[in-house]
């Protein structure tokens, strides 16, 4: 890995000679675990090993779950009703499995929101950033089939109604979604697919995250300043960066631990918290739920997709000026998935030179509301699409593209950003220096 | 048929549900307090017992728990009956079994590994897991974080439904279909009933079931009263415990959780602290 410059492994005794020379695999180990990071860092930069312990305890519960589980429309559900009361801890391993999903989501946002703050998305990160965008694309197909399998009520009519996304597509919208379903309709075919895909997925994302690494292990981290680690010398690199063992992996368990602990606490509880009643209730082809919502993490999207109806004038517009191949359902399914688009492109959408959003004063308020616009989504995306809802829906939806398409683009021209510290370690001194003038009783007893 | 039900399809994820409430003058549920509630309420062993003689001598003519084996009376952490009555309460029963009969199947006495019967009546719902299916607590502001402390809303929704039987507001036609109730939202509702707007002037709907309970209709070992209210509220927390037959278990765990990654937090902190110490005393000195 080029980069930064920082020592290598040597292999002393004779055993790690013989190794490396013919698997490098312990200097490998070495050099990820001994990366120079940046070492002002701040607790934004934590989610990365919140999602690594997320990613692993998915996968250690889901291979366990597997082993009780059914495949089968008629057995689906009583196989995890099975498993939740007759196989020893199967019932927490499976709150672990379903909240994990949420800690998941949980994780993921906050760290894609951080490094849109930061820019952690520009040059020369770009690939890092479209990496994440393919993880983060597949970690919402595996969490959407995963929801399926239990064959509850939302997993059934959700399946319908996700399914029929694509079948919205004009021309082969129909034939798309029977191959989809493997049927014309959501049953057999579909469960099984689902569960394959499910299991299978996860450890794509496992080889994603792995290439995300790579990338980001080879350009270095971003930090909180966007200034990059000095690499003239060693010496030079060693005053901005410290050592990812043990400074960052300590820092790193002691914020997973935090979030442990709540996480925990939510399985042991009030593990239904973030669940929907009705998926407690068989599926039934004949009775379709009141309100079909998805789970909280697709709700931004959810609201995005719903927006846009036939009242709105751009929908009615690219209907008219394509004969009417784009209609309203289709439009929607276009805006979900630009929704996910346009973030893929900010690394070229963004044209501001200054990389780190803490020295960008406009650009810092636009961000802000970003984030509020993003939370009203959700909340507009789980409610009834009547009323005032769809209005508000709207309002953000066009916030979210205008940010990507509009606002980013403009802002690079206009903006004056502010200088920036001229080294990482400046910003750590700066940092340090003042809060330990100001907080020394704090600072003081553990030395 | 299903219209809007203010509990069961009402959004969880509470940042949806605030609404659910607001919009539900269609619906009440009374916020019983359970002994099961919050991270440290635990089932109440003679409740559950209270219960289990309710379904078995009430409910159990039409509804099944099919979900459930009769030898988890006899666990811990539920009704907690002796084992010799958990067998006898089997032997109770009558199961189908299909590998009798060389194989054409026969009915025979049930064992404790079996299951209680499904629902005898195709219009009786399954309630096994009727208390986690028709959860529907939101508060505060729709973020459902109340559920901590208050429960998850479900018991709480079939102690109101057992509850919730009234005299049908004179607006409705004499012969009108079904038991009105102020709990049951999923039922028929007259037009005569309803406002200009199609709106319900009167809360709940019109239910299929009878009124299943009545006052000292049955007689407790335990000698607690056995007026509708008190029968209510105990059966709803034996349908609680068929939902969740782990609950007792499950926050054990997770307080054993808490306890060590509160414990594990604060060594990592000071271990951390003690580690950046060096670093953070140069930049001081630097500064």
């Amino acid at each position: 890995m080029g980069g930064i410059p920082h020592d290598h492994y040597e292999p002393k005794s004779n055993a790690e000679k013989w190794l490396e020379s013919r698997l490098p695999v312990i200097g490998l180990i070495y050099g990820t675990l001994m990366i120079p990071t940046p070492k002002n860092l701040n607790w934004m930069w934590i989610w990365g090993i919140v999602l690594a312990f997320t990613l692993v305890l998915q996968i250690a519960t889901g291979v366990v779950l597997v082993m009780h589980y059914t495949p089968h429309v008629e057995m689906a559900f009583s196989s995890v009703e099975h498993c939740m009361r007759d196989v020893n801890s199967c019932h927490m391993i499976r709150y672990f499995h379903m909240n994990g999903a949420s800690l998941f989501f949980v994780a993921v946002y906050a760290h894609m929101f951080r490094g849109l703050y930061y820019g952690s998305y520009k040059a020369p990160r770009e690939v890092t950033w479209i990496i994440g965008m393919l993880i983060f694309l597949l970690m919402m197909a595996t969490g959407f089939l995963g929801y399926v399998l239990p064959w509850g009520q939302m997993s059934f009519h959700g399946t319908a109604v996700i399914t029929g996304l694509f079948g919205a597509i004009p021309f082969i919208g129909e034939s798309l979604q029977t191959w989809l379903l493997g049927a014309s309709a959501v049953g057999q075919p579909a469960l099984n697919r689902f569960f394959s895909l499910h299991y299978l997925l996860p450890f794509v994302i496992a080889a994603l995250v792995i290439v995300h690494i790579w990338a980001f292990h080879t350009t270095g981290n971003n930090n909180p300043t966007g200034v990059e680690v000095r690499r003239g010398s060693k010496e030079e690199a060693e005053k901005d960066t410290l050592p990812f063992w043990p400074y960052f992996v300590i820092k790193d368990l002691f914020a997973l631990s935090v979030i442990l602990t709540v996480f925990v606490a939510i399985v042991g509880f009030m593990p239904n918290f973030l669940g929907h009643p009705d998926n407690y209730i068989e599926a039934n082809a004949l009775v379709t739920p009141a309100h079909i919502v998805p789970e909280w993490y697709f709700l931004p999207f959810y609201a995005i997709l719903r927006a846009f109806d036939n009242t709105v004038w751009v929908v009615i517009f690219a209907e008219w000026i394509s004969f009417g191949i784009i209609d309203a359902k289709f439009f929607g399914v276009l805006a979900m998935f630009g929704a996910i688009a346009v973030m893929a492109l900010v690394p070229w959408l963004d044209t501001s030179s200054t990389r780190s959003g803490r020295y960008r004063p406009m650009f810092k308020w636009w961000f802000a509301i970003l984030c509020v616009d993003f939370i009203v989504l959700m909340w507009a995306g789980a409610m009834p699409a009547e009323g005032i809802y769809p209005i508000i829906a709207l309002i953000g939806a066009t916030y979210w593209f205008a940010y990507f398409l509009v606002i980013l683009p403009l802002l690079g021209v206009i903006e004056k950003p502010m200088t920036p510290p001229a080294t990482i370690e400046d910003d750590f001194n700066a940092h340090y220096g003042q809060t330990a003038a100001s907080d020394n009783s704090a600072a003081s007893p553990a030395e | 048929m299903f219209r809007k039900l203010t509990l069961t399809a009402a959004v969880t994820l509470g940042l949806a549900s605030g609404s659910a409430y607001a919009a539900g003058s269609e619906a009440h549920v009374e916020d019983f307090d359970f002994s099961f509630e919050g991270p440290f309420g635990s089932y109440d062993t003679n409740q559950l017992q209270r219960g289990l003689q309710i379904y078995t001598e009430v409910c159990s003519s039409c509804h099944g728990l099919k979900f459930v084996a009769f030898r988890t009376l006899h666990d811990e952490g539920g009704p907690h009956l002796p084992e010799d009555q958990m067998r006898a309460y089997a032997e109770y029963y009558e199961v189908f079994d299909e590998a009798l009969f060389d194989g054409e199947g026969d009915f025979r006495t049930a064992t404790p590994a079996d299951h209680f019967p499904e629902s005898n009546d195709p219009n009786a719902p399954d309630l096994s897991l009727m208390a986690k299916a028709r959860a529907g607590f939101h508060g505060p502001y729709g973020t459902g974080i109340n559920q901590l402390t208050r429960g998850m809303g479900g018991p709480e929704y079939i102690a109101s439904l057992l509850n919730g039987y009234h005299e049908a507001p004179s607006c409705a036609p004499e012969d009108f279909d079904g038991y009105y109730n102020t709990t049951f939202a999923a039922g028929g509702y007259p037009d005569e009933c309803k406002g200009d707007h199609g709106e319900h002037l009167y809360p709940g709907s019109w239910i299929a079931m009878a009124p299943p309970l009545y006052d000292d209709q049955l007689e407790f070992n335990d000698g607690h009263a056995a007026d509708v209210e008190h029968m209510a509220q105990d059966v709803a927390a034996f349908l609680m415990w068929t939902a969740e037959p782990k609950m007792m278990a499950r926050k054990q765990a997770g307080l054993t959780g808490v306890i060590f990654l509160t414990v594990l937090s604060v060594l990592l902190y000071l271990t951390n602290k003690r580690l950046w110490a060096p670093h953070k005393a140069a930049a001081k000195r630097k500064d």
